[in-house]
């Protein structure tokens, strides 16, 4: 199964990015084999519409998992609608994240955690 | 003759400029439109309390998708510069039409004639008068990012025999731009305060850009500094008049008052920039 994590960096030791939408970067893992890819966020510096090309950049990657910080209502309502499931308040290392989802210790998130552009200033 | 006052920073005396201006020049007999193109926050209404006649809701497209026709090619997607219209997978689609352009992009590109435009409303014209004074003002929908849109659609309201004053947005972009556009003069009020110069210089540089001739109003003078001035004098940038700060104008502006109406001894002030206007355009007309 693969999931994607926000991250600060290209490795599975960097820091979880707390924005979705303006994450420097999505490593997708597979949880399995613990092999990754890092894919560069193109919507750091977007306009607006982040949230929404990242979650779609997540999809096209086909990870059916998304562990990250901070999430807003559009990058919600995409991942959603393509049944991608949502993990917020996530922190530590994209390693140590990982292994908090592997042990069923982060609970899925009812919604967004925060407003539009909220990470837009960061 | 259309006339825009503007400024970058906000809160330096646009509207006090522009109603007072629309004031004088209605009482010198000229025909005068006052257009509030500050669409996210029009306040003009608050000083000249016009009778509005009229409200029209203001609509633009947006894009719906018929899921039954889409046949998933993702087209639509990809030209979205604004992720406004998103394919997912297969004829997953999703529209977020707040974040819409309307440039119909995806309209054009769909293969399967699944998108069609839905009208979005953006906000409201206003338009009435206020004593002889013909008075129209945007007023964009919460949570609507049109504001050019709704500039536009108040712009078009200009009558080429009146002296239109259009009461600008404050800052340096895109609805600022959209409410300058095709001004035959702009009015640039500062205060001088390093707050004040720093939003005048990027200001004057947006108003040369569009190639519009301008000269600047200096409101609360006496506080700050002479920053301003110098820099007037080194861009050869021409003063326009200087309002000094006066504490019975700040009364007068708070309890929503015009000033030309409470204070007499400015009305001679204002009257100065009208004919300044005027001369202007004369002055205009002779270089072409």
């Amino acid at each position: 199964m693969k999931i994607a994590v926000t991250s600060t960096g290209k490795t599975v030791d960097s820091q979880v990015d707390p924005r979705f939408g303006r994450a420097a970067y999505f490593i997708i893992v597979d949880t399995e084999t613990m092999d990754f890819s890092a894919i560069e966020n193109n919507n750091v510096a977007a306009a607006g519409g982040a949230g929404i090309s990242s979650a779609k950049a997540v999809i096209d990657a086909g990870a059916g998992t998304v562990l990250t910080g901070n999430c807003g209502p559009n990058a919600q309502r995409t991942l959603g609608a393509a049944g991608v499931k949502l993990y917020t308040g996530v922190t530590g290392t994209v390693s140590e994240a990982v292994q908090l989802f592997k042990s069923n210790k982060l609970a899925e998130a009812a919604g967004p955690n925060v407003q539009s552009h909220f990470g837009a200033g960061n | 003759m259309k006339i825009a006052i503007a400024s970058g920073k906000g809160g330096t005396g646009k509207t006090t400029i522009a109603t007072n201006l629309a004031y004088i020049a209605d009482g010198s007999g000229r025909k005068v439109q006052y257009l509030d193109c500050d669409v996210e926050e029009p306040n003009g209404h608050i000083f000249l309390k016009p009778k509005i006649e009229k409200t029209r809701a203001v609509t633009v497209d947006a894009p719906e998708v018929d899921l039954k026709k889409c046949t998933g090619c993702g087209k639509c997607g990809e030209i979205c510069q604004y992720s406004a219209i998103v394919h997912l997978a297969d004829n997953n689609v999703l529209t977020f039409e707040q974040l819409c352009h309307s440039c119909g992009g995806c309209l054009r590109v769909c293969p399967a004639d699944a998108i069609k435009p839905k009208p979005l409303n953006i906000g409201d014209i206003e338009s009435g008068t206020a004593g002889d004074i013909e008075f129209v003002q945007g007023r964009l929908r919460l949570g609507s990012i049109r504001t050019v849109s709704l500039i536009k659609e108040v712009k078009k309201h200009i009558k080429r025999d009146s002296l239109a004053i259009i009461d600008v947005p404050p800052g340096t972009s895109c609805p600022v731009v959209e409410a300058v556009k095709g001004a035959d003069f702009v009015l640039l009020v500062t205060e001088p305060t390093p707050f004040g110069l720093n939003d005048l210089k990027l200001t004057v540089g947006l108003v040369r850009a569009l190639h519009l001739p301008f000269a600047v109003v200096i409101n609360r003078y006496g506080i700050g500094n002479e920053d301003a001035e110098k820099y007037c004098k080194a861009e050869s940038v021409e003063i326009a008049l200087k309002l000094p700060d006066d504490r019975r104008i700040a009364e007068t502006y708070s309890s929503g008052k015009v000033i030309v109406d409470v204070l007499s001894e400015y009305k001679e002030a204002f009257f100065l920039i009208y004919e300044y206007i005027k001369n202007i355009k004369a002055r205009i007309d002779d270089k072409r």
